[in-house]
């Protein structure tokens, strides 16, 4: 096992922490519990905001929990460079602390959905992507309902320009997101926002499949290799 | 004691699925002549004291730091 | 009662013992008032009025079906793996590495017909809250729904409001939702029947219960503040009958905050890992007159409470509404006076507001005051246990013999059986329900081995709590039930259910262990919907003794009618069992080529309350199929002992539709199609619903060991998997894609 320490932040109302934590367990790195309200990212090599509905999310999904104590630290931190993966409500966290431009709303069809969803991976130069191939194609679960990805034609010409489409859905765009984004990152490539649940794609048993787990491996390699 | 509201809605340039699926269904119902529907939130903020230029400030102040992500949404003020 | 200008104390009550109560109002019938008044010796005051009105209410005293539930105890089977039985909030079942697994299945039928979202949001979140109060960590739901035809412009209000609320609900608890049943019948059009079903996991040594022992001991409220929701709703919406005024009683309806029952989880399993719980209770229907009452009834026999410290989201509720408020996400606990500021540290933790509101005395009284006046003194178990019993009379039906005599045999069979195959798989009772399931959470807390379309939902057990291993244990649960063939025969139509949930637990590899039902009928007041119960009860108690798996709690729901037309009889069961190996579980879909594809057990000529007949005919009667519980334990054995030496690539259970219905979604949950002969009368063997049979494909190799394990078991050879089409020899071939394309546009074509 790896001696990197890979941080799940749990907010009142996040559902995936376990899930993400045994994901980062079966990359081999250590799990480290972080406390929404305990402003210490606790020497943390990387930071995971996870799924779920923090705060209830019943303002806009991620409008509380961007000023949780603990986002205080991680914020400057993740401009910074520490690596930060937000997924489902961690990447509209991501969105409303203005580490990742646009926004996520309601999906188009107005349901929550559930869906298997084939994706490409469009970037394999950030932090969390290094170990798929470039355009590979993989089925990872998306479930939301806020997961429609939109931003203003600037901002979606310059993702587009600098290569900032992390990933994208192939076959059917599950909520309606702008150019069929999944998912962002920043310019530095360090925080990466995903719609669908890698840390749900790790095992046969219990996933589609282990497409999602490169997206834990290749943080631990960028570490390891720092 | 003094209320001030404010309306949070969606730019008008984002797609506002929730109003399209209304403006769908009143036809339905019967409603005709409807040419769209928009929907937004409205907050009531109550304040200790007078809505006066300072209080209007900072409840200007609130909704730009969490009532609305002026991302997507815009917000309007007016008190009651 | 709430504009009462004052307080109706104990002592007022005895200077006034000739004031009119309105106990007819609350749903109290006059002998049942006359007999609060002897239990107390005077005229009740109206806060304990408002206690016997809801804890005497069908809903939470189970008056009318009592005296027949006492078979479920008495005919119960042995079993060792019964930790704790019927009577407490939830069974628990013991599964082994010392796991154990606590479950229960409840309606919310009228309060999901009169709001859908909310309704059935709060069925779930009440579930959830009974398996909590076992000192379980939730950790799945399920959902038996059934609604009016799917083309009903009501069923298009009902179905998506229910959806969306159980989504909303469960998807926010973080809770995967794994399987569960959407029928559509002409009966449920008025009376939709929403039956949520909850699974917990705790360690077996850490069980709590409902109790409130040792005087001294502090009566915490905790979770949300008390507001005016859903007051009357258990004795008013829970059993009243639907008229023309089911709008008016919208007021009536609880409101659900799943954010604050997701903490109130994590709260609470914080709380019991620190032990410093000692008895807890859920607060559902009947609020704090149930939880006051039951916690008291069950520990040292007393409790003081005070009530104005109960904390209220609306300052003006009177001490009656409080009483009867069914404000959700709230628990009571019994705490240690030194375990008081630990308990109150962790709730502080998570934002939880809770309350030291009264103490447990051991004075057989429950005792509460209003800033200082006493308005309650009533011995608890006179109110939680000792409510009325009925005994009501029952009669069979007078339809009943001719409705038997109704045989589907002389119904006219089609010509075209590919085109008959397409016509039921497109039908909303057989078509894909993915417009429904998608809309639920089936990932969450990385454990869901099976979902919906399985047969069977399957979770791995891999909890962190203290004392706990690692562990490749799984539990598998299916919930299933039959309005029409408990109508044609309620005996029989009940030990179907079973029988049907129990093989689909059988046919994922595991061992089917214990049992939890809901019982959804019409007016018991009814004899002839009484002998249905009655029958039903009588099928299913006989058919657990049998099949050796014991109820371990459950749910009775009356009244489930529309103006005076009842529901189709419908008894829900739900099956739990388990797997020792989560790893050797089997899938029903044909995810290789060349596997060898049996049809296990036997088919008779047995159309009665088939799918076939309702959707090709929309004919109700004859007989069910033949019951035959030894074939279905045999049959199961067989699928245990197959899938633990990994001989199976897939099973299926046969049921609604038959084996064209297995076969065909065989070939769509996996990616390859079949090519079988049918081996006698091709109808009668694609369409029939004899009980007891499976479809299975084994493994290349296996099959003479297969073949070992299967003696005593009719096996028929159809064929084998592969190709992209389902093909019955000499007869059609269908594409997987004209398959597909029929199966899931059925129910977008209609809601979305």
């Amino acid at each position: 096992m790896s001696t990197a320490r890979v941080g799940v932040i749990t907010f009142p109302g996040s559902l995936d922490d376990r899930d993400a934590a045994r994901a980062v367990r079966l990359a081999e790195a250590r799990a480290v519990p972080l406390w929404h309200a305990d402003p210490d990212l606790h020497g943390v090599d990387a930071v995971i905001l996870p799924g779920g509905f923090s705060y209830g999310d019943y303002l806009r999904a991620g409008a509380i929990a961007r000023f949780a104590p603990v986002m205080q630290e991680l914020i400057p931190a993740a401009r910074a460079g520490l690596p930060v993966l937000g997924i489902c409500n961690g990447f509209q966290v991501l969105c409303e602390s203005h580490l990742l431009p646009g926004a996520l709303i309601r999906n188009e069809n107005l349901h929550f959905g559930c869906h298997d969803q084939r994706l490409r991976v469009e970037n394999t130069e950030t932090a969390w992507t290094s170990e798929y191939s470039p355009g590979q194609e993989v089925v990872i679960p998306v479930k939301n309902g806020e997961g429609r990805y939109v931003a203003d034609a600037a901002t979606l010409s310059e993702l587009e320009r600098e290569g900032r489409v992390v990933a994208r859905y192939l076959g059917v765009n599950p909520n309606g997101s702008m150019n069929d984004i999944a998912g962002v990152t920043n310019e530095a490539g360090n925080v990466v926002g995903l719609m669908p649940h890698p840390e749900h794609a790790i095992e046969e048993l219990t996933g589609p499949g282990t497409d999602g787990l490169p997206f834990f491996t290749s943080v631990l390699k960028r570490l390891v290799n720092a | 004691m003094a209320r001030v509201i404010v309306d949070v809605m969606l730019k008008p340039e984002i797609l506002d699925a929730q109003g399209q699926a209304i403006a769908r269904a009143l036809p339905r119902l019967g409603f005709t002549g409807v040419a769209s529907v928009r929907q937004g939130k409205r907050f009531e903020v109550e304040i200790d004291g007078p809505a006066d230029d300072a209080a209007l400030a900072e409840v200007r102040k609130m909704a730009e730091t969490l009532l609305a992500n002026t991302v997507i949404e815009d917000f309007t003020l007016r008190v009651e | 009662m709430s504009s009462a200008p004052h307080i109706d104390s104990v002592s007022r009550a005895a200077e006034t013992p000739d004031e009119r109560q309105p106990y007819a109002e609350l749903g109290m019938k006059t002998d049942e008032y006359v007999r609060v008044k002897h239990i107390l010796g005077r005229r009740p005051t109206s806060c304990e009025l408002a206690i016997y009105s809801v804890m005497w209410s069908e809903h939470c005293s189970y008056k009318s079906s009592k005296v027949h539930l006492r078979q479920f105890g008495t005919k119960a089977p042995e079993s060792d793996a019964l930790l704790v039985g019927m009577g407490e909030n939830a069974g628990v079942v013991d599964v082994g590495d010392g796991w154990a697994v606590t479950f229960k299945i409840e309606s919310h039928n009228h309060p999901s017909y009169v709001e859908p979202y909310q309704g059935a949001a709060t069925g779930v979140g009440g579930i959830v809250r009974d398996i909590m109060s076992m000192g379980a960590r939730p950790v799945a739901v399920m959902d038996s729904l059934r609604f009016g035809p799917a083309d009903a412009p009501d069923t298009r209000r009902v179905l998506p409001g229910v959806v969306a609320g159980i989504g909303g609900y469960g998807n926010s608890l973080g809770l995967p939702n794994i399987g569960g049943e959407v029928v559509f019948d002409e009966s449920y059009l008025g009376n939709p029947l929403v039956n949520a079903l909850c699974l917990g996991v705790l360690r077996k040594d850490q069980i709590k219960l409902a109790t409130a022992p040792g005087p001294g001991n502090k009566v915490v409220l905790f979770g949300n503040r008390t507001g005016p929701d859903g007051i009357g709703g258990a004795s008013v919406l829970a059993s009243a009958t639907f008229d023309e005024e089911s709008q008016a009683k919208r007021p009536s309806v609880q409101v659900g905050d799943p954010f604050t029952e997701k903490v109130l989880i994590e709260c609470c399993l914080e709380l019991f890992a620190a032990d410093v719980v000692v008895g807890i209770q859920d607060l559902g229907a009947a609020g704090v007159s149930c939880a006051t009452t039951e916690l008291a009834a069950k520990g040292t026999g007393g409790m003081d409470v005070r009530l104005d410290l109960v904390p209220l989201r609306d300052e003006t509720l009177r001490p009656e509404e409080i009483l009867m408020s069914e404000s959700q996400e709230r628990m009571m606990a019994v705490v240690t006076p030194e375990d008081v500021d630990r308990f109150m540290e962790i709730c502080a933790k998570w934002d939880m507001p809770a309350t030291v509101i009264g103490e447990v005395t051991d004075t057989g009284r429950l005792r509460m005051t209003w800033h200082g006046e006493l308005i309650v003194d009533i011995p608890p178990g006179t109110a939680a246990d000792e409510g009325p019993v009925y005994d009501r009379p029952y009669s069979r039906p007078l339809d009943q013999d001719e409705l038997q005599r109704r045989d589907p045999a002389g119904l006219p069979r089609p010509d075209d059986l590919r085109a008959e195959l397409l016509r039921l798989l497109g039908s909303p009772n057989l078509a894909s329900k993915e417009w429904v399931t998608a809309q639920y959470d089936r990932y969450v807390r990385g454990n869901t081995v099976l979902a919906t379309p399985a047969d069977a939902g399957l979770l791995r057990i891999d909890e962190v709590m203290p004392g706990a291993e690692p562990s490749t244990r799984g539990v598998a649960i299916s919930t299933d039930g039959n309005g029409r063939y408990t109508r044609l025969d309620p005996y029989a139509g009940a030990q179907l259910a079973l029988a049907e949930a129990y093989r689909n637990v059988a046919a994922v590899g595991a061992r089917p262990l214990a049992v939890t039902n809901c019982l959804n009928f019409g007016s018991p007041e009814d004899p002839e919907v009484m002998w249905q119960f009655a029958e039903a009860v009588r099928g299913l108690a006989d058919a657990c003794q049998t099949l050796g798996v014991p109820v371990t709690g459950g749910n009775v729901s009356f009244y489930n009618q529309t103006g005076s037309t009842a529901i189709l009889p419908t008894p829900v069961v739900g099956v739990l069992g388990v797997i020792d190996d989560v790893t050797n579980r089997v899938r029903p879909g044909f995810t290789e080529e060349g596997a060898t594809v049996l049809l296990l057990g036997e088919t008779r000529e047995e159309f009665g309350g088939s799918e076939w007949a309702h959707v090709a005919h929309g004919h109700l009667g004859g007989l069910p199929p033949a019951v035959d519980l030894a074939a279905e334990r045999r049959l199961a054995e067989l699928m245990a002992a197959a899938a633990a030496e990994g001989l199976l690539l897939a099973s299926h259970d046969l049921s609604d539709g038959g084996l064209a219905i297995a076969l065909a979604e065989s070939c769509l949950t996996g990616r390859y199609g079949c090519r079988v002969t049918l081996p006698a009368d091709p109808f009668v063997t694609l369409f029939s619903e004899s009980t007891a049979r499976m479809l299975v494909a084994v493994k290349p190799g296996a099959e003479s060991r297969f073949a070992e394990l299967a003696a005593g078991i009719a096996v028929t050879e159809l064929g084998r998997t592969g190709g992209d089409a389902l093909v019955i020899e000499d007869l059609f071939e269908i594409s997987i894609t004209e398959l597909r394309e029929t199966h899931t546009s059925t129910l977008p074509a209609i809601f979305d």
